[in-house]
């Protein structure tokens, strides 16, 4: 009897179908992807109408009477449509943080391959400055870098970038130190391979796993980061309908009542990043089995 | 390991001045300072000598604890960072207990009914506690507690109106040996709000960690022994099997250290809590760049002594560990 054989791409479908948690964090994110891709169509008003609309301030959402029936979710304090805030934040946060894991890993991967591949003293060197960086706290030394390069959301970006940039060396570092004994990379070095070579066609594609895993987990801290960054006023800037800078003005008018503008965007964050979360330690088990907790 | 780092961040913390866009004298003047102003702190911090002299004289006055003057307030940052610092300290140390305590109940409970209902109802908390922001759940307790049910202060440290006499700056020690109970009872319903938000994130993850520790351990072959033995559950869990789960959680518990820092510095300005968190970010947003130095040292430091304290736990709950 002939079996048929499954290709690579096959078997992790299959895996994943069985995997209910991460199937459910896929959707959730690829709702949040979708809506950032269509917010210029599904978003029932201008997220940033200008002059600002503020007879229209703070107005509950569809649970009220007194709400505007274009406003689904309510307005902020400069009578912005949350719902249309939100959706285009989607946007913006998103890619915020795609772009400052794309940072780190660029500059994670480069870093961790020299280190790992050439070891002595450039692997001493650079895991030394690894250390120094993992003795602060993520965010403060995102702060840290905002003080020195500026505010604003594309700096944020960076700063998260380059502070995640040695947790991405570090995990490199470990699967290329693990890959460079393996027995085809002596084959490629006994054939007269360059190093280049081996690195770019062995080396790198037989650690895309972790890449992979830990990159998507990396997704849900960054935005997070992010927000958190906008909410301390040295992210995102307003206008901009970014989630953190969202809250961060919005968040003194729940003493008058008004909990809508202020509630809606730390929802959009927290299920992002458990979507992020769930679909991250989803990937793990799917494609790393060893690394299962 | 130690001191290599901490020199490490000292350069981080000193090139702040010498990256930030501008003349580190005048940065450390201030905007509005006059020429005479700027030539004494070039020549008192040896701005015109060499940068590797000048780091030399910076860490020599920091390690004498002198971080120079904020240049808003104009007082020494030092004072103004130990003012705040037992602020800090008591948020994060009853978040802390608070995580601790709950998260490896939660844990032990959890994986000792595996699969259970209460297992999943647990584990799915954790899973939204790991990807909460800080700050919004902040938000949340303040507006449900605080603004709508009225139960407790929305943000602050003690009540404006009770009078407290401030000996070693701990609101909690001062108004016990002081026997100033209404300022305790204050000061603690001010604790309450900040110290959840703050706990959320490491109770979570405190909590899973536990969870398949003890699986772990549950699986192995003394546990079958001692249960053939007969040995009551409770005996083989909580006497047996926790000891043993107990060391990957307390590296958790010390990692999560910088995690904490990191929250403080959003939970205090959510909360308007007057520690060290929120100074540095009303520093970094009036570019006071002097005070910035001095927090980042500070966390730094806090971090190192954190990792270290954790690294002496270790041989207290694992005999195998010994340090030559």
């Amino acid at each position: 009897m002939e079996r048929k054989r499954e290709t690579k791409a096959e078997e992790l479908i299959r895996r994943f179908k069985y995997n209910k948690s991460a199937a459910f964090g896929l959707i959730i994110v690829l709702i949040f992807v979708l809506c950032a891709i269509l917010a210029n169509y599904i978003a029932p008003n201008n997220p940033t109408p200008s002059p600002p609309e503020l007879f229209k301030s703070l107005k509950p959402g569809f649970w009220s009477e007194d709400g505007l029936k274009e406003m689904p979710l309510g307005t902020d304090a400069l009578g912005r449509c949350v719902l249309s805030r939100i959706l285009y934040g989607a946007r913006v946060s998103l890619s915020a943080g795609f772009v400052a894991v794309g940072i780190a890993m660029l500059l994670g991967i480069t870093f961790g391959v020299i280190a790992g591949y050439y070891g002595r003293w450039v692997d001493a060197l650079i895991m030394r400055i690894v250390d120094i960086m993992f003795a602060f706290p993520a965010l403060l030394l995102a702060i840290v870098i905002v003080t020195v390069i500026g505010q604003g959301l594309d700096k944020a970006m960076i700063a998260i970038g380059i502070v995640y940039t040695p947790q991405m060396a570090r995990i490199i570092r470990s699967s290329v130190l693990y890959i460079k004994e393996m027995e085809y990379i002596e084959v490629q070095k006994a054939i007269g391979s360059s190093n280049w070579r081996v690195i770019l066609r062995h080396v790198l594609p037989n650690s895309i796993a972790p890449v992979i895993v830990y990159g998507t987990l990396m997704l849900a801290t960054a935005i997070l980061d992010c927000a958190a960054l906008g909410f301390l006023g040295l992210g995102a800037q307003p206008p901009t309908p970014e989630w953190g800078t969202m809250l961060s003005k919005s968040y003194m008018y729940i003493v008058s009542g008004a909990w809508w503008a202020a509630t809606f965007p730390g929802i959009a964050i927290l299920l992002s990043v458990l979507g992020l979360n769930l679909l991250g330690d989803g990937l793990r088990d799917i494609l790393d089995p060893r690394l299962k907790t | 390991m130690l001191i290599p780092v901490l020199l490490g961040t000292s350069i981080i913390a000193f090139s702040l001045i010498h990256l930030a866009p501008g003349d580190p004298a005048r940065t450390m003047a201030g905007e509005h300072a006059s020429q005479q102003v700027i030539n004494a702190i070039r020549e008192k911090y040896g701005l015109d000598k060499p940068l590797y002299i000048q780091y030399g004289i910076w860490l020599n006055r920091a390690l004498h604890g002198d971080m120079g003057r904020s240049i808003v307030s104009n007082e020494y940052i030092t004072k103004e960072i130990l003012d705040r610092f037992p602020n800090t300290f008591e948020l994060a140390l009853f978040s802390m207990i608070l995580a601790i305590i709950i998260g490896i109940i939660a844990g032990i409970i959890s994986a000792s009914r595996q699969y259970s209902a209460l297992d999943y109802t647990f584990m799915g908390i954790a899973l939204f506690g790991v990807s909460m922001p800080v700050f919004w759940l902040g938000i949340m307790l303040m507006m449900v507690f605080g603004v709508f049910l009225r139960w407790l202060p929305i943000g602050g440290r003690i009540d404006i109106i009770i009078p407290f006499h401030r000996i070693t700056g701990f609101y909690i020690i001062d108004s016990i040996i002081t026997g100033n109970f209404a300022a305790l009872i204050s000061t603690l319903r001010y604790l309450i709000l900040p110290s959840i938000a703050l706990a959320t994130i490491p109770m979570a993850t405190i909590a899973r960690v536990s969870r398949s520790s003890m699986l772990e351990v549950l699986r192995q072959d003394f546990i079958r022994t001692e249960r053939a033995k007969g040995l009551s559950e409770r005996v083989v869990i909580y006497k047996h099997a926790v000891r043993n789960a107990m060391i990957p959680v307390v590296t958790v518990i010390g990692l999560n250290f910088g995690l904490l820092l990191a929250g403080a510095i959003l939970t205090e300005t959510v909360f308007s809590w007057p520690g060290i968190g929120r100074y540095v970010i009303k520093a970094v947003s009036v570019r006071d760049y002097p005070a910035v130095q001095g927090c980042v040292l500070f966390f730094a430091f806090a971090f190192v002594i954190v990792n270290l304290v954790t690294d002496i736990i270790y041989v207290y709950i694992d005999p195998r560990i010994h340090y030559r």
